[in-house]
Formats: structure tokens, C-alpha cells, sequence
């Protein structure tokens, strides 16, 4: 007699699970996880260089004077000394907050998680710079948003398109729930939106009441040009949403970041993250607490600062040699990431797959976004390699994309 | 054999690493419950000098695609006098080959759908583009393409117009320098694994591979998450299609000269003619994988089924 096997508890999933991404990429990446690649892929911060002495000195201090309480529950919104260290931290920045709009987070993903699980309901419109950070983008399918890409330049959002599809969705009698943005040093594209674009941004969402979440785990990292100030400093309506993170200035295994709201939407944030986890990690909140509190920071940022300058100057010098005419990527000030676009009709999809045969690795375009577009870009992480390896990935990399060109170019592309 | 030494290779840097690791630690795993001295080998460049160190009785080959699957590694223990499971070097060879593979089952007079292949010198240096068209004209469309190497439908597209095959061809020359473009046969998937060698293999019962809706084909994710696909074991078929299922099979593993274990993947038409697409000298073993299901529809369990491909290595 004939069975039929299928997964038993088909048909018991929720709705949800339908579009969570495909493992065809993971495969491809676990081997990019292999020793003899070189993975330009991930957004590895160089928690190498993090000080022995300072470390052993936290851990030192925690296990003498709040041993206790760092093995306790604690509050859900996070150690009020440690909002007071995140309103330091910020106004580093010029961003001035009062720590009681505050929640601590368990990471900056966490963030993201809890503020559109706030807002969204299954088929709502979120808008994203096109490209956008993939792992917001899991958060939005996860909670079956449906996501519109607004494009983006060498400045940043393009604030008129912005515009012109918001025009779309009233025409249509619909309305975004939010608008998330890296404004500054941007994940994939490395970008920063300028100032006057900023000024425009925070004018507009005042005059549409846009809610603007405005992700910034990198700001802090700046390596060339003037610091601009925050959409939330700008905003004067309570349209922004910020959210920040240690994850690039300390350390993401500590998994600590923050969401700065107004009130009224933190008290829903804070009663999602109940549900969550209850509250982020005693331990690694006092850990962050004595790095800020101690003074270590700003010092470790410094430091981390000159050593991912050079890193991306290699890099940039590297595309200019080794990356074929017609390719073009973007020049960060700061940040982790550089956004690279090939000629034409490259493929970044197949072309990772002969890159991982020569031992380099990237992350494809089209990861980046909801709608297939970032098939001919990808992005190179300098932040997590040495010199010398970005150097030799770049050279690899600019081996297969020349011969992947004569391949088109054979078959009349 | 309770006691011997058996090495299980698995992942290595092939494009299936993850299958592998998968296989891999299940094979351990099954090994150890039946009283087997094992040690597992994620391969790299020091897996000459582990095994010349370790000496092990036997090794268990559970890499799949290029490098496990293709007889290199087979060469290797050949040349290191050491036994292992599975099909020899020639049956590698020409398994991991499908056009290999598909010539030698034409001249058996085995049905295998009509096709065409070019390594990317044909288009790199004597214009072989010019002859996309003939070959779609010749063979109809739509035309499946895909990479001659390599396994786990990666790399496949399916081309419903002439004009998408140059693209096609890019993406499977990404996975391999030989591709092959075949015609599409309508039809049911089926999965038959076979244990033992050449002729004399046990055929286990047939698997009917359904893939859910909203699947082209049995891709990917289809093949390795569970739930996208549904599996019918045994097939539902005739008396004598299953017969003539079974034969084809057999013929195909035969005429590979397959040792230990296999599995045959073909597309039954609706006029019950069974075409082969392609023979698997090392078939997943992961918990999703077609050959586990046979063996359990045939009483073999999971365990059952390692210790017998183990078992016939020795000889």
C-alpha cells in the first residue's frame, strides 16, 4: 500500500512562515564560512582589536560589585544607568535625548522587530531605501508587510521619489506605516544622505505625518567629511524613530541596542518585548555600562576608526584597479560596506558561485531588495578583513567578473 | 561488523557542502548506534595525511557533487589501498557527468530525453551562440538547462523562449564548463534507489516526488525543505509500468557499472515510457532525501540501510 509523506504538521504552520527566504543562498554562503575564503560578504566589525586589559577590568569590576544583579531578571526597558551611558553615546553624535525615551534592546535587530511588530499588520506598506538592509527586510516578510523600495543616489534617498510614490499610495487610498532608512554610512550602499535631503526628509514627514524609522548603527564610525545631524535631532513633529546599536562600535555578540521613541509608542515597544524576551541580558547590559561609564569608548571608537579608514582605502584602491571599465561603487565616509555595480548584464547571483570556486566571497545585490531589482550590484565588507586579504579578494574577484564578461560578451549579451 | 574503524567524509567545499554535512552526521550517527568505531572528516586539504594516520578499515564516502562524487576522491582511496563505499572511479566518472552518462544509456537503447551539451569553449572561442536557435528549433521548447555537473538542481532553468537561452546558458556555465540543454519531458518524477552491484542490485521501492504548488519543478528548495515537496512511497502505478521502471533502473545502473548504492531520477510520460535523467552514484541520505524512504517502504531501517552499503564495501 502506498504512503504519502509529506511534513506532517503542514497545513498547522502560520501564514507567516510562507515567506521566509530561501536556503539556496544560505548553502551557497556556508561555504563562504570556509577557511581559504575570502568573505568580503559578511558585516564583521574586528572585535580582535577589542582590549585584553579592558575586558578582563569589566568582567573584573561586574563579578566584584553587581555579580547579583547581572544573574537577575531585569527591568524590561533596559538599566537606567545604561540609558544614561546611550544619551552619552548619542550626544557624541549631536543628538541630544532624554534617557527616558529609551528602550534597551537586544541587539539593534531586536529593534527593528519590535518596532514593526508595533505597527504593522499583515499586508501593510513599509517603504525602505532601495537597496535596504536585508535583515530588516526578514522582519518585514516575517510579518508579511509588503515592502516598496524607494530609490536611492549618491546622496542618499531621493527624497522626490519618495514623494511621488507616496502621491501613488494616497492615489490608491493607501498609506505606509513607515518609512526605515540608514541615513548615514548605509547598509548595503555605504551612502549618506545629505543634509539639505534630511532637512527635506524630516519637512516632509512633518507635512504627511510620515513616521520615519531611522536605523544608525554606524554613524559613530566616520572617517572622512562633517558629522550631520541625526533625523531625530532635526525632527521637531515626533515623527522619527531612532534606533541604535553596539553591535559596530563594541561589540554585536553582546547583542545590545536602543530604540529612542516618544512615549507613547515606547510603552508599546516595551509591552512587545515583554512577550519577547522578557528583558535584554543583565550581563551584557553592565558589560556596555562599564565600557561607556569607564571611558573606554571613545577611545576603542578612535582606534577602530583609523584601522577601517585604511581598510576601505584598500578596498577603493583595489575596485579602481581590478574591477573591469564600466563598473562603478560608491565611496563611503564611514560605515562598513561598499556598494559596487557591474556592467550591464552581469549577474551577481551566478557570478558568486565562480567566485566561491576562486575563494571570494559577496553578498548579491538582489538580497538587498524585495522586488528582484540589485541583480548586476553587490556589496564588499572592508570592516572584518585584513589589508592584504581585502587586497587578494578584490583581485579574485575581479578575475571572475572580467572572464564572466567574456562569457556574455561569447554569447552575444 | 561491530568494532572496525570506519572514517565518514563529509561536506568538502563542493556547491553541496550543506547535503553533506547533513548525510554525513546521520551516517556517523547510524554507524555508532550499530557499534562501529567512527571518525567523521570534514574534508580539506589535510585529508590524506588524517587518513594515512588514522588507517581507518574502511571509509564511507557521504560528499556529494565535485570532489566526493565525481571519483577523485574514489581515485585517492583506490590509490591508498583503502576500502570504501559506493560506485569505483569509471562509475563516478560517468554518473557525475550527465552527458556522460546520457550517451552511454543511448547506446544501451536506454530512453533518456533528447539533448544537446557544450563545454564554454564552444561559445568562448568557436561561436557555438549562433546555434541556440537550431537547437531549440531541434529539440522543441521548452528546453531545460543545465550544468552537466553538478547536482541538487542548482544552476537549472527551465527556457520557454529562444531568446532567454543565452541567460540560461551563463547561469548553468556558472556552476560547471559543460551544459547541457535537454528537452522537456511532462511527466511524473520518480526516484528509484538501488542497493547492491552492477545487474545484480536490489531495487527498492519506487518514490513519486511531488513538489507542492508553486514549484516549477523539484528545485532546490523543494528538494531539501521539508514540506515543499510530498513523497508517495510506493509509487501508485501499474503492475507493469512498475516493472518496466524497475528494469530501466536497473539497466542504468548496470550499464554505469554501480557499485553499493544509487539512485536513478526519471520522468515517467504520460504514455508510461520512463525517461532517465540522471543516475546519483552517492544519493542524499538527509532526512528529506528519496533513498531513506525506499528503504523504510522496504522494512530497512535507517540504520538497516547504512550498515548495508557499508557492509557490501568490504567486499
Amino acid at each position: 500500500m502506498s504512503t504519502r509523506r509529506s511534513d506532517k504538521y503542514e497545513g498547522r504552520y502560520a501564514a507567516r512562515t510562507k515567506v521566509m527566504r530561501s536556503s539556496a543562498m544560505r548553502d551557497l554562503m556556508s561555504l563562504a564560512d570556509r577557511r581559504e575564503v575570502i568573505s568580503l560578504a559578511g558585516g564583521f566589525p574586528a572585535t580582535d582589536t577589542f582590549p585584553k586589559e579592558v575586558f578582563d577590568r569589566i568582567n573584573a569590576d561586574i563579578s566584584v560589585t553587581r555579580r547579583a544583579l547581572s544573574l537577575q531578571y531585569g527591568p524590561t526597558e533596559g538599566f537606567d544607568l545604561l540609558k544614561d551611558d546611550i544619551a552619552t553615546v548619542m550626544a557624541a553624535e549631536g543628538t541630544k535625548v532624554d534617557p527616558a525615551h529609551i528602550l534597551i534592546t537586544t541587539g539593534g535587530q531586536q529593534a527593528i522587530d519590535l518596532v514593526t511588530k508595533t505597527f504593522v499588520d499583515p499586508g501593510d506598506v513599509v517603504l525602505a531605501e532601495g537597496p535596504s538592509y536585508a535583515g530588516a527586510l526578514t522582519t518585514f516578510s516575517s510579518y508579511q508587510t509588503t515592502v516598496l523600495h524607494v530609490p536611492m543616489d549618491a546622496s542618499g534617498l531621493v527624497v522626490d521619489e519618495l514623494e511621488a510614490l507616496m502621491d501613488r499610495l494616497t492615489a490608491e487610498g493607501r498609506r505606509a506605516k513607515f518609512l526605515y532608512i540608514v541615513p548615514t554610512f548605509s547598509n548595503p550602499g555605504g551612502t549618506t544622505l545629505t543634509l539639505e535631503r534630511r532637512r527635506r526628509l524630516v519637512d516632509l514627514a512633518a507635512e504627511r505625518e510620515l513616521l520615519i524609522v531611522e536605523d544608525n548603527p554606524y554613524g559613530i564610525l566616520r572617517y572622512d567629511g562633517e558629522p550631520l545631524p541625526t533625523l531625530l535631532s532635526l525632527d521637531r513633529d515626533a515623527n522619527v524613530i531612532y534606533l541604535g546599536s553596539f553591535s559596530k562600535i563594541l561589540s554585536p555578540g553582546i547583542r545590545t541596542g536602543w530604540i529612542v521613541a516618544p512615549p507613547a509608542i515606547l510603552h508599546k515597544c516595551v509591552f512587545g518585548k515583554q512577550a519577547t524576551d522578557l528583558c535584554s541580558s543583565p550581563l551584557n547590559q553592565l558589560f556596555v555600562h562599564e565600557f561607556v561609564a569607564g571611558g573606554d569608548w571613545l577611545d576603542y571608537v578612535e582606534r577602530l576608526k583609523i584601522l577601517y579608514r585604511s581598510r576601505r582605502d584598500v578596498l577603493l584602491g583595489a575596485l579602481a584597479e581590478e574591477f573591469p571599465e564600466g563598473s562603478t561603487w560608491t565611496v563611503p565616509e564611514g560605515g562598513f560596506f561598499v556598494w559596487a555595480t557591474l556592467p550591464a548584464p552581469v549577474h551577481t547571483g551566478d557570478l558568486l558561485v565562480k567566485a566561491i570556486e576562486e575563494n571570494v566571497a559577496f553578498v548579491r545585490g538582489d538580497a538587498f531588495y524585495m522586488d528582484g531589482q540589485g541583480s548586476s550590484s553587490m556589496r564588499l565588507n572592508f570592516s572584518g578583513n585584513a589589508e592584504e586579504r581585502i587586497q587578494e579578494g578584490v583581485r579574485r574577484l575581479g578575475a571572475v567578473i572580467k572572464d564572466q564578461i567574456e562569457l556574455y560578451r561569447a554569447l552575444g549579451l | 561488523m561491530s568494532g572496525r574503524h570506519v572514517c565518514v567524509l563529509y561536506g568538502g567545499r563542493s556547491l553541496e557542502r550543506d547535503i553533506s554535512m547533513s548525510t554525513g552526521r546521520r551516517v556517523i550517527r547510524a554507524l555508532e548506534s550499530r557499534g562501529y568505531r567512527v571518525t567523521g572528516i570534514d574534508v580539506d586539504e589535510s585529508l590524506v595525511r588524517r587518513l594515512l594516520e588514522l588507517r581507518p578499515d574502511l571509509v564511507f564516502i557521504a560528499m556529494h557533487g565535485k570532489g566526493g562524487e565525481d571519483g577523485t576522491v574514489q581515485e585517492l582511496l583506490e590509490i591508498l589501498g583503502l576500502p570504501y563505499t559506493g560506485s569505483g572511479v569509471p562509475a563516478s566518472i560517468q554518473g557525475m557527468d550527465k552527458v556522460l552518462t546520457k550517451h552511454l544509456l543511448l547506446a544501451e537503447g536506454i530512453p533518456t530525453p533528447p539533448f544537446h551539451a557544450f563545454n564554454d569553449a564552444a561559445f568562448r572561442e568557436l561561436g557555438a551562440k549562433d546555434t541556440l536557435s537550431l537547437i531549440a528549433e531541434d529539440l522543441g521548447l521548452p528546453v531545460v538547462v543545465k550544468p552537466a555537473a553538478q547536482g541538487s538542481a542548482m544552476g537549472i532553468s527551465f527556457v520557454v523562449e529562444a531568446g532567454e537561452l543565452p541567460r540560461a546558458m551563463v547561469s548553468a556555465l556558472s556552476f560547471d564548463r559543460k551544459v547541457l540543454l535537454e528537452k522537456f519531458v511532462r511527466g511524473r518524477e520518480l526516484a528509484v534507489s538501488l542497493l547492491g552491484d552492477g545487474g545484480e542490485a536490489r531495487v527498492l521501492p519506487i518514490v513519486e516526488v511531488i513538489p507542492s504548488s508553486g514549484h516549477t519543478f523539484y528545485d532546490f528548495d523543494s528538494r531539501y525543505v521539508a514540506g515543499e515537496t510530498d513523497f508517495v512511497v510506493p509509487a501508485d502505478l501499474a503492475p507493469g509500468v512498475a516493472a518496466e521502471v524497475e528494469r530501466v533502473s536497473l539497466a542504468t545502473y548496470r550499464t554505469l557499472g554501480c557499485r553499493g548504492f544509487g539512485r536513478v531520477d526519471m520522468l515517467l510520460d504520460d504514455t508510461d515510457v520512463p525517461w532517465v535523467l540522471e543516475l546519483n552514484t552517492i544519493p542524499g541520505l538527509t532526512e528529506t532525501s528519496t533513498m531513506p524512504m525506499a528503504a523504510e517502504a522496504a522494512g530497512l531501517s535507517f540504520e538497516d540501510l547504512v550498515v548495508q552499503i557499508t557492509e557490501s564495501a568490504w567486499v
